[in-house]
C-alpha cells in the first residue's frame, strides 16, 4: 500500500468520524442519482441496441442523428454547426432533428447531456474512482475549465479551414457510440485514451476542462430550467463533500455560500451538469434538485431530517 | 530621485500581464492541437483504392466529409450489410461509411434505401435512378490475366454486370495466337458504369483481373479547351476554322516516310503493300 493510499484513506475515515453524529443515510439515499444516471445512459445505449441484438428497432443511427421508431429524427446540433460552417447545407431531416435536440437542452438541461446520455461519463467516472482507489492526490494538469471553450472554438475554425466536420475524426463520444453499436472495436483505442488522460494526466480532466461538447452544451442550457438548489444552504456543515464529488465545483460555491450575499440558492453555473452527485453526497441534504425559479431556502434542521427518513425533498 | 512605475499600473501591470499570458497559452495550446487536427483531417481525405462510397455520395471527398454525420443510418438501410462504418485502421475517415466490392458489392436496390436514410444529404437524394449512380467505375486492369483476354469464354463479369450491354460489353476481335478464334474483351463503358462492384466481385481469378475504383483515380480528364475535331465538325457543318493547314497524316510501320521527307506521306499515293 502507498503513502498516498494511506493518506487517502485516513482522510476518510476522518471524514466518516465527523458524521458520526448524523442519522444514517440509506443506500438508496446515498446513490439515487448515480444509479439513475447510469440506468439513463444505459438506456441511451439499449435504444439502440435492440435492433442489431434482438431485431426490435427502437432507435437506428448513433447519437450523431438518429431515427426513432422511424419517425423521430434526431441530430446532434454541434455537428450541423460544424457541417454549416464548413459549407454544407444539411436536407431537412437534419436541420429538424437538430431542432428538437437544440430545444430540448435549452429547455431542460444542457449539460444533462453529459451527465445523462454520453457514453465518455462513465468511462472518465470510472477514471475517476480508480484515482480515488489508487490514492493518487495529484490532480496533475489542470488547465482552466474555460479551456473547453477555446476547444470549442478551434473545432469551429477547424471545420470551417478544411471545410469537413472536424471533431468527427477524433470525437470520443462517436467512437465509444459507435464501437457498442456498431461494434468498431478499434474505436476502443480512443476512448482507453481518454480513460488513461483522466487517470494519469489530469483528474476530471477530459469532461470538466477539454471536450468541446460539453462546452457546446453548456452553452446552450445557460438559461435552461431544471437546476440543483442548495436550498439548505443554512445546514451546511462544510465538510467539502459536494466540492469533491462535483466534477464541476466552480458552480456550488456562488449558490453555496452566497446567503451573506443574498445570492439564490440554485446553482446556476453553465458548467453544472445536472449530475445530482452533490444530492447524492451530502449528509446534510443541503441540495435538491427544481429549477432555476425557485429560490426558496428551507429553515435550519429541517433539510437533514427530511433526508435522512427518505422523503423526496 | 528615480521615478519607478508602480507595479499596478502601466502597459503591462501584473494583472494585464497574467490576463495576457493566460490568453496567449489558451490560443497557442489550442491552436497547436487545432493545426494537427486539420493535418489529420488533410489525411482523411486520401481513402485507399478500394474503399468505395455509398450511392448518391457526393464525389468531392471534401464535400462529402462536410456533411457525413458518421450516424450509420445508411449502413442500416442496406438490406445486403454491404455498407460498414470505418473503424481505426481501416484508412477511411472515421465513421464514415464504405464498402469493399470484393467483400460485398453494392446490389443496387431499385429503391435506393440508403440514400432516403441518409438525413443530411452527404448522399445525394437527387439520386433516384439507381442505374445513374456513380461509386466509381470498373477498370480490367489486368488483361494478361483475364480469362477472357486469353482466348477463353469466362464471360462470368459481363454476365453478372447489373447494367449488362451498356456498362461492360464484349468487343469481338481475333486471337493472333490460335490464329483461328476469336477473343471476347470485356470492355467498360464508364458513363454507364455505376461502380456497383459485382464484376469485380465474380472475377474468377484469385485476384480479381477487373476492379472498380474511384472515379478521381479511373478517369482521366480532358482540358477544358480541347475539342475533337469531327464532332465539332458535325457541330458547325465545316471546320471551325478556315485555312488551317493540313498536316501530314502518319502511319505505323513501313509506311512512315523516311527522315528528310517531310511532305506527301506514302500512304496518299497508292495503295497500301
Amino acid at each position: 500500500m502507498t503513502g498516498l493510499a494511506a493518506v487517502a484513506r485516513r482522510d476518510h475515515a476522518t471524514r466518516r468520524a465527523d458524521r458520526a453524529g448524523r442519522p444514517s443515510r440509506g443506500f438508496w439515499a446515498r446513490h439515487r442519482f448515480l444509479i439513475l444516471r447510469r440506468l439513463s445512459q444505459a438506456t441511451a445505449l439499449a435504444l439502440f441496441l435492440t435492433g442489431p441484438l434482438f431485431g426490435v428497432w427502437i432507435a437506428k443511427g448513433t447519437l450523431a442523428a438518429s431515427m426513432t421508431f422511424g419517425v423521430v429524427p434526431l441530430t446532434d446540433p454541434l455537428m450541423l454547426a460544424q457541417s454549416l460552417v464548413a459549407g454544407h447545407r444539411p436536407e431537412t431531416l437534419a436541420l429538424t432533428g437538430g431542432a428538437i435536440v437544440l430545444a430540448f437542452y435549452a429547455l431542460v438541461s444542457g449539460r444533462a447531456y453529459c451527465a445523462w446520455v454520453c457514453p465518455i461519463d462513465p468511462v472518465t467516472d470510472l477514471a475517476h474512482w480508480c484515482r480515488e482507489r489508487l490514492g493518487l492526490q495529484a490532480k496533475g494538469w489542470q488547465p482552466r475549465p474555460q479551456t473547453r471553450l477555446w476547444v470549442l472554438a478551434m473545432i469551429l475554425a477547424v471545420s470551417a479551414v478544411t471545410g469537413t466536420i472536424a471533431w468527427e475524426l477524433v470525437n470520443p463520444i462517436s467512437f465509444a457510440f459507435r464501437a457498442v453499436v456498431f461494434g468498431s472495436t478499434g474505436a476502443l483505442t480512443l476512448v482507453a485514451a481518454v480513460f488513461l488522460f483522466d487517470l494519469v494526466v489530469a483528474r476530471r480532466g477530459w469532461c470538466s476542462h477539454l471536450c468541446p461538447v460539453g462546452a457546446f452544451y453548456g452553452l446552450i442550457g445557460a438559461r435552461s430550467l431544471v437546476r440543483v438548489s442548495a436550498a439548505g444552504r443554512a445546514d451546511c456543515d462544510h465538510c467539502m463533500d459536494c466540492y469533491a464529488a462535483c466534477p464541476e465545483p466552480q458552480v456550488i460555491a456562488p449558490a453555496l455560500e452566497g446567503a451573506a450575499k443574498g445570492a439564490s440558492p440554485v446553482i446556476l453555473g453553465r458548467d453544472c451538469s445536472s449530475c445530482g452527485r452533490c444530492v447524492d453526497v451530502c449528509p446534510a441534504g443541503v441540495f435538491r434538485f427544481t429549477h432555476r425559479f425557485d429560490a426558496s431556502t428551507t429553515p435550519a434542521g429541517s433539510a437533514a431530517r427530511s433526508h435522512s427518513s427518505g422523503e423526496t425533498p | 530621485m528615480p521615478i519607478t512605475p508602480t507595479p499596478t499600473e502601466g502597459l503591462l501591470s501584473p494583472q494585464r500581464r497574467k490576463v495576457l499570458e493566460t490568453v496567449a497559452r489558451s490560443v497557442v495550446g489550442v491552436g497547436v492541437v487545432g493545426a494537427l487536427l486539420g493535418a489529420h483531417e488533410r489525411s482523411a481525405e486520401a481513402m485507399p483504392t478500394q474503399a468505395l462510397r455509398p450511392p448518391g455520395a457526393l464525389a468531392d471527398e471534401r464535400a462529402f466529409l462536410a456533411a457525413c454525420v458518421r450516424c450509420g443510418l445508411c449502413v442500416r438501410a442496406c438490406p445486403y450489410q454491404t455498407l460498414r462504418l470505418a473503424d481505426l485502421g481501416d484508412r477511411v475517415a472515421a465513421g464514415t461509411p464504405f464498402f469493399t466490392a470484393r467483400k460485398i458489392p453494392c446490389e443496387m436496390c431499385e429503391d435506393i434505401p440508403c440514400v432516403k436514410a441518409c438525413p443530411t444529404g452527404a448522399l445525394d437524394h437527387g439520386l433516384v435512378d439507381i442505374d445513374r449512380a456513380k461509386m466509381g467505375t470498373a477498370v480490367l486492369v489486368d488483361e494478361e490475366h483475364c480469362l477472357n483476354f486469353l482466348g477463353l469464354r469466362c464471360d462470368v463479369c459481363y454476365r453478372d454486370c447489373p447494367v449488362i450491354d451498356k456498362a461492360i460489353t464484349l468487343e469481338i476481335e481475333s486471337n493472333p495466337r490460335t490464329r483461328k478464334h476469336a477473343i471476347f474483351r470485356p470492355t467498360v463503358h464508364a458513363t454507364d458504369c455505376t461502380g456497383c462492384g459485382k464484376c469485380e466481385k465474380s472475377c474468377v481469378l484469385e485476384e480479381s483481373a477487373i476492379k472498380v475504383l474511384p472515379l478521381r483515380v479511373a478517369r482521366g480528364v480532358p482540358g477544358a479547351h480541347y475539342r475533337l475535331g469531327w464532332e465539332e465538325y458535325q457541330k458547325h457543318n465545316g471546320p471551325l476554322l478556315d485555312g488551317v493547314v493540313d498536316l501530314p497524316d502518319r502511319a505505323p510501320g513501313d509506311v512512315t516516310p523516311p527522315s528528310g521527307v517531310p511532305d506527301a506521306p506514302p500512304i496518299l499515293k497508292g495503295p497500301r503493300p
